[in-house]
């Protein structure tokens, strides 16, 4: 019965690793982490009594995957103490905008990718851009934009009003758009 | 009530998380229809928010994407003890 097991979990971990680490990976954006959420699974799964009965288990796995990663990211979130946020809040958006209103640097015109080479590199140079948020930012930039997280349960889980998190998201897709202009017009 | 850029670009934002009342739609209609720099700054949060949507289908389904082995060895490794 172990030898069995030990066995199954060794040829999951060969079938099926590489494609939760992927899936792991879109949604943490960090490989670390997304390699510490697939050892997380697999844990579980030879822990758990329904391992022998897994006639499928790559959706089995996948389904204990989600769960744990939900987990990282509740406590990420925990972390980011709301003060902390408070602070990013009124750090002032001068640098955008002049007394007026009016942009002190006019958005430039830069073409959105269409073939797939070109998405390529956007997609790239995105993810250089979210590495360069400041991690509370970046955090809350990830659960909304990324995961599509509804903002009343970033709220709950942040214990931040919505004002709090409009304001936030507000900076970091400001300085998200402003990375991306520079880095994407010099591409 | 018109607003300026500074205003437009905060409701544009907030617009991808609850929606704007009526009032507020129409005050940022009527900016973007006469700014163009506004426009665009519309157009490329939206593309932006595309962009990281498509980021997560791109990398879950890239097969080149790889576990290290070092890393597939060493979970190997704790699951073999763990069911000792």
């Amino acid at each position: 019965m172990l030898a069995m097991k030990t066995s199954n979990v060794h040829d999951w971990l060969t079938e099926h690793s590489d494609y939760l680490y992927r899936f792991a990976l879109a949604r943490l954006r960090d490989p670390h982490l997304a390699e510490d959420v697939v050892q997380e699974t697999f844990m579980a799964a030879i822990k758990s009594p329904s391992f022998a009965e897994q006639s499928a288990p790559r959706t089995w796995l996948t389904g204990i995957l989600k769960h744990k990663i939900i987990d990282v990211m509740r406590k990420h979130m925990r972390e980011i103490v709301a003060t902390d946020l408070m602070h990013e809040e009124d750090a002032s958006m001068d640098e955008f905008f002049d007394e007026s209103g009016h942009w002190s640097e006019k958005p430039l015109a830069w073409d959105i990718p269409h073939d797939a080479l070109e998405q390529k590199q956007f997609l790239i140079i995105l993810q250089q851009c979210m590495d360069k948020l400041p991690s509370k930012l970046a955090s809350l930039f990830l659960m909304r934009d990324v995961h599509e997280t509804d903002n009343e349960e970033i709220c709950k889980e942040l214990n931040i009003t919505s004002t709090n998190a409009w304001v936030m998201l507000y900076r970091a897709r400001m300085g998200m758009r402003k990375c991306l202009e520079i880095h994407w017009l010099q591409a | 009530m018109l607003l300026n850029c500074k205003q437009t670009s905060q409701l544009v934002s907030q617009a991808l998380d609850r929606r704007l009342s009526l009032r507020e739609r129409i005050a940022v209609r009527i900016h973007l229809c006469i700014c163009k720099y506004c426009k665009r700054f519309r157009q490329q949060l939206l593309a932006m928010r595309n962009g990281l949507r498509r980021m997560t289908e791109t990398i879950e389904q890239d097969t080149e994407i790889r576990m290290p082995s070092e890393s597939k060895a060493r979970i190997a490794k704790v699951l073999d003890t763990e069911l000792k």
